[in-house]
């Protein structure tokens, strides 16, 4: 395979030879007894490389997860330290190289991190990694020192003899340790003797360089003779270039050239500033003919008519309209209304860019933030007819993503790879401004909710009829097939479809609308929306029964011990049924996502109009074992934070097809003065861990709205708050 | 050619007058520890110290500067808040994706060197230029307490 050696990568690494280089090429072992997720992809054994143990004594861990800030460098890191026992201080991290056999997620049976599966993905291999690299050692150690190898120990980087009382460093053993025979059998460890999984006092791998200004992220990469690149794309979605007048724009000093590409037009200069000048001076005119015309309200006024029929069937048991009716006729509660939840930028701090450098002898190498290698790789090579083994990935830390960077058609990347193809003078680096970003699409998709559900005279929920109207971005993409089935995108559904309140008579189902205006993932996907209409109508319904919000779910969640579980810890910590002072309120929401279990408790303080302050978040978390608890603290408060700013704040909208807004002053992020104290309690669990990045977003704005409910009554049912003048 | 004082060092950069300090220590002289957020002084990530205040790069240009201005950049900055900040930041692993984390510590140094027991509504005010996505509000504010209690001790 023509993808990096194995020589080339460890000088690449500076590991040279001599050290010990460990895959995990043992076969899994029967690990599937503690409820292992499926696993798809590439049969073991395989070559893979994760593992470093170099003459220097260091211990590098290659990650063939992205790191965009939720800490899987480290977390990886600690995965194999554990098992090889290594002394915190020796690990590094790196990426891993694109090599979609080598490193494919087990999930996707492709390169790519996505869905909070780093570390459910990884954690078997990664143990074995560890384990086996340590046998190694051991090996090599009993070998030098002509004992058995059950006499050695190793703890804390240091391999050991107690009766003879000599020990040696792993850089010591490396050289000798890498001629060994990688055992085809290791034993793991027993948890209670975890030494680095666990802990809370381990430091991120990156939180010196990220301090310093010395981490290095796409923007930053710099090759020899390196020419800067920005695009003109189409204002309205699904336009194109008719015509283009550049002769402004090549007068612009430090501008080099100016190409038009299916994509737009691309200003190529010898720096950012002069591409940015030149792109201004650019007159393009564009061929709507397939745009998208109509703005946000024209849409959701559409996407309201879709909703007065029925949809694809996503759930459906027993019969929901007549429940509705009998409880109504019966002395039950109806609630019901649309939910709306407008398209979301993820604007990550780093604008997307990459770096595309042709190879001499055919294919590129790309610098960038990669999430999802193979598709990349897939894509370049159609754009440069080469293979796909032949577009080389440098992964960089990336600035951010929040599913941004992991799109199914590698878009940004394209762009760059065709951009160089054009201009093959000069590795091209490709920059998006901020306002290429927030007008540039993939965005959460613009949804409406609208759901009908009654309680019964006893306060029980017997029908619940959902329907949800969205884009689904899956339609046309290779993930289609696994994610679209009978009409329903999963990722539109999830969370509402398969909800655990056990309604005995269930109906969602959803329509796909149709937009040339690009949507994606965006952290926590379906969840960002099902979870907030089905908690706030769980509370409405609670009030309509007249029960407690956290006692009506807990009476729903027998038979669901993990999210129960979390239900009761977020609302012993934070007090509730304690009496407020008036004019503040309390709100709960429990939620499962990425197979991950959260709860959130909001205190809020109410104005006279309505206007409210977020003044306390409690969360409660349950994801299986934990790897990194400060890493998931750390999640859990970020994740709150996402959740509470694009609650307040956050939405694209859009005028006659035009994008409102462009940067950071109209997409208004969640600033420092917004931000409460968040208070994250971990649920103590042994089972195999689950994710992290993700599931803090889910339950944090219905648990908000629900504590403005509770002091208003009045249901919060269009996002963000600020529509209503409720947020300032 | 414009002549600038960048961390201590004079250098001569041959560009024009309006291009903003940010490109022209990002892409003239390598200096990429300053950020490129938003060009439009909303972020703060490209924030560096003109003569010790906290000063958007995207949004100065180069022109503006004399050969006096002693502009600080993340790779030069030294000093008691310098070293308090940078180390109260890796103390409570303030981090995620790193990307606005310059920026926020040149305003949290300017913030502490001037004041030294800010308050919560200090820190609001002199943070609230500073975005991160990754909404490390929670651990900024702690590292910033920390980083007082330091200087103070």
């Amino acid at each position: 395979m023509p993808a990096p050696s194995r020589r080339g990568f460890l000088k690449a690494i500076g590991a040279g030879a001599g050290a010990l280089v460990i895959g995990a090429h043992l076969p899994l072992p029967a690990l599937a007894a503690d409820a292992a997720p499926k696993i798809v992809g590439p049969a073991d054994p395989r070559p893979q490389l994760f593992v470093i143990v170099a003459p220097d004594n260091t211990v590098t861990v290659l990650a063939k997860h992205l790191d965009m800030g939720q800490g899987i460098v480290t977390g990886l890191a600690t995965i194999v330290a554990e098992e090889l026992d290594a002394d915190w201080a020796q690990l590094r991290g790196a990426f891993a190289p694109a090599d979609g056999k080598l490193y494919a997620n087990h999930f996707f049976g492709l390169q790519g991190t996505g869905g909070s599966t780093a570390v459910a993905n990884s954690w078997d291999e990664l143990r074995m990694a560890g384990a086996a690299a340590r046998a190694m050692l051991v090996a090599a150690a009993a070998a030098r020192w002509t004992v058995p190898a059950g006499e050695v120990t190793v703890a804390k980087g240091v391999v050991r003899h107690a009766a003879s009382n000599r020990s040696f460093t792993f850089g010591e053993l490396a050289e000798e340790a890498a001629k060994l025979p990688v055992p085809q059998q290791v034993k793991l460890k027993d948890r209670k003797d975890y030494v680095l999984i666990g802990k809370p006092d381990l430091h991120r791998l990156d939180h010196v360089s990220k301090t310093d200004g010395t981490a290095v992220f796409a923007m930053d990469i710099r090759r020899p003779g390196q020419v800067t690149a920005v695009l003109a794309r189409s204002p309205r979605f699904g336009g194109t270039v008719k015509s283009v007048d550049d002769a402004a724009a090549r007068k612009v000093a430090g501008v080099i050239e100016v190409v038009t590409l299916p994509v737009g037009v691309a200003v190529i200069a010898k720096n950012s500033w002069a591409a940015i000048q030149g792109r201004e001076a650019l007159k393009v005119t564009w061929d709507d003919a397939k745009s998208e015309m109509r703005g946000t309200d024209a849409m959701l006024a559409d996407f309201r008519k879709l909703a007065d029929r029925p949809g694809a069937v996503a759930a459906g048991k027993g019969d929901a309209d007549k429940a509705i009716a009998d409880a109504a006729a019966k002395g039950g509660h109806v609630v019901e209304g649309d939910y709306v939840f407008p398209y979301l930028a993820h604007a990550p701090m780093e604008p997307l860019n990459a770096v595309v450098a042709l190879n001499p002898e055919g294919g590129c190498t790309i610098w960038a933030g990669s999430q999802f290698q193979t598709v990349e790789q897939m894509a370049v090579a159609g754009v440069l007819g080469c293979k796909p083994e032949q577009v080389r990935i440098e992964t960089q830390w990336a600035g951010g993503s929040f599913g941004r960077r992991a799109t199914t058609n590698a878009d940004y990347i394209v762009e760059a790879a065709m951009i160089a193809k054009a201009y093959p003078k000069a590795p091209v680096h490709l920059v998006w401004t901020r306002e290429d970003d927030i007008k540039g699409g993939r965005y959460r998709p613009l949804v409406l909710h609208r759901i009908k559900a009654a309680v019964d005279s006893k306060g029980a929920i017997v029908g619940w009829k959902q329907r949800i109207v969205g884009q689904s971005f899956m339609a046309g993409t290779p993930f289609e097939a696994v994610m679209v089935k009978n009409g329903v995108d999963a990722t539109m559904v999830e969370g509402a479809s398969d909800m655990a309140y056990p309604v005995p008579n269930l109906a969602v189902d959803a329509h796909t609308a149709a937009s040339p205006v690009t949507t994606l993932w965006w952290r926590s996907v379906g969840h960002t929306h099902t979870a907030y209409a089905k908690e706030v109508t769980i509370d409405r319904l609670a009030k309509a029964a007249g029960k407690d919000p956290v006692a009506f779910r807990l009476e729903m969640l027998k038979d669901h011990p993990r999210l129960a579980g979390v239900l009761k810890l977020a609302a012993e910590k934070a007090g509730w049924g304690q009496p407020l002072p008036k004019g503040k309120g309390r709100g709960v929401a429990v939620h499962e996502s990425f197979n991950t279990f959260v709860a959130h408790v909001v205190e809020v303080t109410v104005g006279d109009k309505g206007q409210f302050k977020v003044d306390r978040v409690v969360v409660a978390v349950d994801c299986g074992e934990v790897v990194n608890p400060d890493i998931v603290k750390a999640q859990m408060e970020g994740g709150a934070g996402w959740g509470i700013g694009h609650a307040l704040r956050g939405e694209i909208t859009m005028t006659d097809g035009l994008v409102d807004q462009g940067n950071f002053d109209g997409y208004l992020p969640m600033r420092m003065s917004d931000m409460p104290a968040v208070e994250v309690h971990i649920m103590p669990s042994h089972e195999r861990p689950t994710g992290a990045g993700e599931p803090g977003v889910p339950t944090v704005a219905p648990a908000m709205a629900n504590a403005v409910f509770s002091v208003t009554g009045q249901p919060l049912q269009t996002l963000p708050f600020s529509r209503g003048g409720i947020v300032s | 050619m414009i002549s600038i004082n960048v961390n201590g060092e004079v250098r001569q950069v041959d560009v024009p007058d309006d291009m903003p300090l940010l490109w022209v220590l990002r892409d003239e002289l390598n200096m990429t520890g300053t950020k490129f957020g938003c060009g439009v002084a909303q972020c703060g990530a490209c924030t560096v110290h003109v003569d010790g205040t906290p000063t958007r790069a995207c949004q100065t240009p180069v022109g503006m500067l004399t050969a006096e201005s002693k502009i600080t950049t993340i790779e030069g900055v030294k000093g008691k808040a310098a070293q308090a900040v940078q180390a109260a930041w890796q103390k409570l692993d303030v981090v995620q994706c790193g990307y606005c984390q310059s920026g926020q510590i040149m305003s949290a140094i300017a913030l502490l060197t001037d004041n030294q027991n800010p308050t919560d509504q200090d820190i609001d005010t002199a943070m609230d230029g500073n975005v991160c996505r990754c909404a490390t509000y929670v651990r900024i504010r702690a590292a910033i307490k920390d980083a007082a209690q330091t200087m103070r001790a």
